[in-house]
């Protein structure tokens, strides 16, 4: 039989705030086990949570811009579970009013646009890490409450997505939506962000969903389509033989690629969900939104779009600049000075891009700043210098942070026009090559090459290509 | 109230219950349930159920951070550790 693959994705995000959601302890990843706590985030009885308005602006900053609707009044409540993560033995999360629901994220699909809906949009608190020792038989584990009380942003979609295709989109586009809102570092290996799947089949051209499993312990975004197609396929089995979908939650198993049942939830959850007794509701309105609103840059997504319609770049150029807010941020700044998208995009995504991995820094702490780039790119436009000099000028402006006039003053690189100087030059490379002459008469096209090749080195590269070119056509014949 | 609900809160409770301590809760928990359900006589139709006993609302704190307590004093309660680490049985997933 065929069937259709139904997809929903739980998101989990860390918010970069400095302190904890409900105490002052700092958030700062890798501390020593157990350095930031307090009585807070430990639980201790008596104690009473205040809440970090940062961390709850940041909340809303994200559900706005993924078009939730805010409610108006929203609370807080507790999930009660026991785990040894968990130091009250329930989580402060958001149940009866979450803080954004309805919501929707255009996502782009191999070309096509598609509207992912958000489900809801809530804050919650982090819990305790738990490390497993690796030495065999070992019947404990070991809590570090560090992470306990991080600001943690949950985004729940509806199950919108049918292919991997779509689910590695939706990831995509989220994870820039929270970079461009500067709400969250985002860094995967560090669990700033996680995703978990919920999966079901259905037959092709049927609307009822089938039942749906869940699978969590997906480390990357590779895991999650790894993960995804695994779980598929097994569904997919398991129907053919006529048996029925267990609703259940799975493990991904990461090395050997194969997602286990989790065997301490197979009783049925029961969270008991009541309002959280020591936090106050908070209530929304208009004003307060509207800041929040206004601090929303333009998305990723309609800032492509722009890049591409305005500056009529290719799909490929606009995404790579779109792909980190500081990027496309420099590429504007570049064109405010001067317009010329096609060649700052270049510089900046085959370059640029290669010089910041290279040194593991972010585009603006490199030595080449906006103005300069600007001004290289006018002098290889305004003929000063060719494309091929200008590779020269750029290696020394990475190293020296000098400006490219300076450099090309120093190293007397300006690009010689003279057409007589040119000629001279020319007549010498015939008279010492003539065999090759004779060889680019006989039709060898690519003798010309090597010709032009040889002035270019006599005029140390700066010749201007296109004119050596032309004249030593006229000179040996077309 | 039934030992099929006793057990059923035990476990979520995390505890273990003699048959004896079963028999007894049921009876207190019957107990505190026919005493709370008193409130079911009055009529609460249209009523939005209250979220707060305070009226009050949008109570925050600053971004700021503040010094941490003591790892020793953190761990004091610990029933177990390791280093600096609270030692728990072995849990999976």
């Amino acid at each position: 039989m065929e069937y259709e693959v139904v997809v929903g994705l739980e998101t989990h995000a860390e918010l970069s705030t400095i302190t904890k959601l409900f105490c002052g302890c700092s958030t700062k990843f890798g501390a020593e086990p157990n350095s930031q706590v307090c009585p807070v985030c430990l639980g201790m009885p008596g104690v009473l949570p205040v809440m970090n308005k940062k961390a709850f602006e940041s909340a809303m900053k994200v559900a706005l811009a993924l078009n939730c609707t805010i409610n108006k009044f929203t609370n807080f409540d507790r999930k009660s579970y026991y785990y040894p993560d968990l130091p009250k033995n329930y989580q402060i999360s958001q149940n009866y009013y979450n803080l954004g629901v309805d919501g929707y994220m255009n996502i782009d699909v191999n070309g096509t646009i598609k509207k992912v809906r958000i489900h809801n949009v809530h804050l919650e608190e982090e819990a305790g890490k738990l490390i497993h020792p690796e030495e065999v038989g070992a019947n404990y584990s070991l809590v570090d409450f560090n992470r306990a009380g991080v600001p943690l942003l949950e985004i729940v979609s509806q199950p919108d997505m049918r292919s991997t295709d779509e689910v590695e989109s939706y990831m995509q586009t989220l994870r820039k939506i929270l970079l461009y809102t500067e709400v969250s570092d985002c860094k995967m290996q560090e669990g700033s962000l996680r995703f978990e799947a919920s999966i079901s089949l259905r037959e092709k051209g049927t609307e009822k969903l089938g039942n749906r499993v869940e699978i969590k312990n997906l480390n990357s975004m590779k895991s999650v389509i790894k993960g995804m197609e695994y779980e598929a396929k097994r569904q997919a089995e398991l129907l053919d033989r006529g048996e029925t979908i267990a609703r259940e939650t799975r493990l991904w198993d990461e090395v050997n690629e194969r997602s286990e049942r989790m065997r301490s939830k197979e009783e049925a959850q029961d969270y008991r969900y009541f309002p959280e007794p020591d936090l106050l509701p908070v209530l929304i309105d208009e004003k307060w939104m509207s800041e929040i609103k206004s601090t929303i840059p333009e998305l990723p997504f309609d800032r492509r779009q722009r890049f591409m319609e305005v500056f009529k770049l290719s799909d490929y150029d606009a995404s790579c600049l779109t792909e980190e807010k500081v990027l496309a941020d420099f590429f504007e700044y570049c064109l405010s000075i001067s317009d010329r998208p096609k060649a700052f995009c270049n510089w900046i995504i085959n370059d640029l891009l290669r010089e910041a991995k290279d040194r593991k820094l972010d585009i603006y702490n490199l030595p080449i700043k906006p103005k300069q780039l600007a001004a290289l790119v006018e002098t290889i436009e305004r003929g000063i210098i060719s494309s091929t000099i200008a590779k020269e000028v750029f290696s020394e402006m990475i190293l020296t942070g000098k400006d490219p006039q300076k450099i090309i003053e120093e190293k007397k690189l300006v690009q010689i026009n003279d057409e007589g100087f040119i000629e001279s030059v020319i007549d010498k490379m015939i008279a010492s090559n003539p065999n090759v002459v004779e060889d680019y008469k006989k039709g060898k096209k690519n003798a010309l090459a090597f010709l032009i090749g040889q002035v270019m080195k006599e005029t140390k590269g700066k010749a201007n290509p296109k004119l050596v070119n032309e004249l030593l056509v006229k000179k040996v014949g077309g | 109230m039934d030992k099929t609900v006793i057990e059923y809160i035990a476990n979520l409770s995390r505890i273990d219950l003699s048959e004896e301590e079963k028999v007894f809760f049921i009876h207190q928990l019957s107990n505190i349930i026919s005493y709370i359900e008193k409130l079911n006589r009055l009529n609460t139709e249209d009523i939005e159920p209250m979220s707060h006993a305070i009226i009050s609302s949008n109570v925050f704190r600053g971004d700021e951070p503040v010094v941490s307590i003591l790892r020793e004093e953190a761990l004091s309660n610990a029933p177990s550790k390791i280093g600096f680490f609270v030692k728990v049985p072995k849990v999976i997933d």
